[in-house]
């Protein structure tokens, strides 16, 4: 095949553009395609009756039966469920009465999101099997806007990981390189949208969650600002710091879907009341005199060169479309890690303190004489080893003696990195960043030491702490693997991150490529 | 006062982490309490970079976020029905959770 030299991917044969895509059958013809629709595309396709969204529906689920065992993106799959949310969704596009931008779209959740009947885990064994009575906020507005529920993502157990590795039930595998990570904790919902298993996803972003496996997969993901989408029915890791989000291939499905879940709900107390916009309506707008900071910290050492690249080429296209670069100032950045650490371990502790084999979950009732070995054993048997080793750190930083000089300070240093932010936001409109040092690893690679695992979250973690909201886009590739980069804004400047990135996503093709699997 | 992280000779040994098993729910044998000892150590001495950082004039973010007084009217609400809630009780008698003995004989 003839392949010119100026195509900067003609060393990566295995890329297509979605419109050369695929030529590989899985059934009907007509139907391989739909899965790798975009929730915007497959919309409009909806409203003219050019599909319907069963047989959306049906080529998602096809291509899940097909792909999913390589990938391994799902731990519950609810195909009976799915298709009579798709018929109830068909009956309401053809009433034309009540059609949302999402009626009729196939989308999957996490699994700390709770679901009605539904399966959910948290990646975890002490979770294996529990059926939650109600559905998480989220999942009950995207139900009444019309979106199909296909089923449950995996995780790292209770979103203690950065590449999948630590679910209890089985690694997900990048469907760029089957041998690598496709990031954490979200590594399922990030694998899932990259490859047609389901058209978006709604994740969860404690300290990159959502972003790490968005940059690894070659997809798109928004963290949104603390308090924006409800927490309610997530089952917490950090509860000052987690944010649910979506997953997409576009600038533009986010921007559809957050308008769909956020808003202030009185089931959330940390909710918050600022009237959501409509976020698509600053898509489109210029980013002329805009500016983009870029922090001296984030480039001083350890990055790819593949990374690096695809960084400079980006600010390049945001000079080109008329935006002023300049430099701002993180200082804090290297505090950062720990900051988050930190607090996660205290809060996670706290927080998982819930999982004793009483009321709910795994009960582990062989020679068990008393309420404590039932609690004990319950833990030790049904939660995994990071699991246990962050709540160890959790205790013990809360502990008597240590409290004042561990936790207390660690959100003494949270208020600098959070002044941080609101001085940089006086210099620029939006921070650049890479997502993460490098591309994705390979399995296996960091697990066996958890200090290396904590250091490659350097890029995402200080959003969390400062509340702050960060988009993650595909911005190239090293060496064969997908390079995603950070948009951050200020507080509630979700419309801002959006109208940058959908220029971005306007100039470039890097979130069109999809992965062919062998 | 400004709070400093403690010493790093206060390395993280095999009783602390026996007694945090103990104060987190846990119960960990000899081996793993070597691995996570030394594990331990090391992530906590990563962290003293933080005693480098002058926090005397600072406030801790957690008292002093963007929402305060998040209140709702005090009207009785439907609450879960308590045969759902029970579906997920490993073990439960009557309209009551059960669990094994909480007090021990003497």
């Amino acid at each position: 095949m003839h392949q010119t030299t100026k195509d900067p991917l003609s060393k990566y044969p295995r890329y297509l553009r979605k419109d050369e895509i695929c030529n590989w059958i899985i059934g009907n013809g007509e139907l391989m395609e739909l899965f790798n629709l975009s929730v915007r595309d497959a919309h409009e396709l909806l409203v003219k009756k050019e599909i319907s969204s069963v047989e959306l529906t049906t080529a998602v689920l096809a291509n899940i039966k097909h792909e999913d065992p390589k990938i391994k993106a799902y731990i519950t799959i609810t195909e009976e469920h799915a298709l009579e949310q798709a018929r109830l969704a068909d009956i309401r596009l053809n009433s034309k009465e009540n059609i949302t931008p999402l009626t009729g779209i196939p989308y999957a959740v996490k699994d700390c999101i709770s679901t009605r009947g539904i399966q959910t885990t948290c990646g975890s064994k002490i979770l294996e099997g529990y059926i939650p009575q109600f559905d998480a906020s989220v999942v009950e507005r995207l139900d009444r806007s019309g979106a199909v529920l296909l089923g449950k993502h995996n995780m790292d157990e209770f979103g203690m990981g950065s590449s999948c590795e630590n679910s209890a039930f089985f690694n997900t595998h990048n469907p760029w390189n089957l041998d690598r990570v496709p990031g954490g904790s979200s590594g399922g919902s990030a694998a899932s949208v990259s490859t047609g298993l389901s058209l978006f996803a709604i994740g969860e972003d404690t300290g990159g969650s959502i972003r790490m496996p968005a940059g690894f997969c070659n997809i798109t993901g928004l963290k949104p600002t603390y308090g924006r989408v409800s927490r309610f029915g997530h089952i917490a890791l950090v509860s000052s710091f987690d944010c649910v989000g979506p997953l997409t291939q576009t600038v533009f499905d986010c921007a559809i879907i957050l308008e769909t879940i956020a808003g202030k709900d009185p089931k959330d107390g940390t909710s918050l009341p600022d009237p959501v916009p409509t976020y698509t309506s600053s898509l489109g707008k210029s980013v002329k005199g805009l500016r983009l900071g870029i922090p001296d910290e984030y480039f001083q050492s350890g990055m790819d060169p593949g990374v690096e690249k695809a960084i400079q080429d980006a600010i390049q296209v945001f000079e080109n479309s008329g935006m002023k670069i300049c430099k701002v100032s993180l200082p804090h950045t290297q505090a950062a890690l720990p900051v988050y650490y930190l607090i996660l371990f205290a809060e996670a502790s706290a927080n998982l303190a819930r999982f004793d084999g009483t009321r709910f979950g795994y009960s582990s009732r062989q020679n068990v004489e008393n309420v404590i070995d039932l609690i004990v054993q319950s833990r030790q048997e049904g939660f995994g080893e990071e699991v246990k080793r962050r709540i160890m750190l959790g205790a013990y930083v809360l502990s008597a003696g240590y409290y004042d000089a561990y936790y207390l300070k660690a959100q003494k240093v949270r208020t600098l990195i959070r002044d941080d932010f609101n001085s940089a936001f006086e210099k620029c409109d939006a921070i650049l960043a890479p997502t993460c040092p490098t591309p994705a690893f390979k399995l296996g690679e960091k697990k066996q030491d958890p200090l290396t695992m904590y250091l490659s979250d350097i890029y995402v973690v200080a959003t969390n702490p400062a509340g702050v909201p960060a988009l993650s886009l595909p911005c190239g590739f090293s060496e064969g693997l997908p390079v995603g980069m950070q948009l951050i804004g200020n507080h509630l400047s979700e419309e801002l991150l959006f109208q940058i990135g959908h220029v971005y996503q306007t100039e470039t093709d890097w979130h069109k490529m999809h992965p062919i699997l062998a | 006062m400004d709070n400093n992280i403690g010493n790093t000779s206060d390395a993280i040994d095999i009783n602390t982490v026996r007694y945090i098993a103990n104060l987190i729910k846990l119960r960990i044998n000899a081996e793993d309490a070597e691995v996570f000892s030394k594990q331990f150590s090391q992530i906590i001495e990563y962290f003293q970079i933080l005693s480098d950082i002058d926090t005397s004039e600072v406030r801790p973010a957690n008292e002093n976020w963007l929402l305060k007084n998040v209140f709702r009217e005090d009207v009785i609400q439907e609450s879960m029905d308590r045969e759902e809630f029970l579906k997920n009780a490993p073990d439960h008698e009557g309209s009551f959770v059960k669990v094994p003995k909480v007090f021990e004989e003497r």
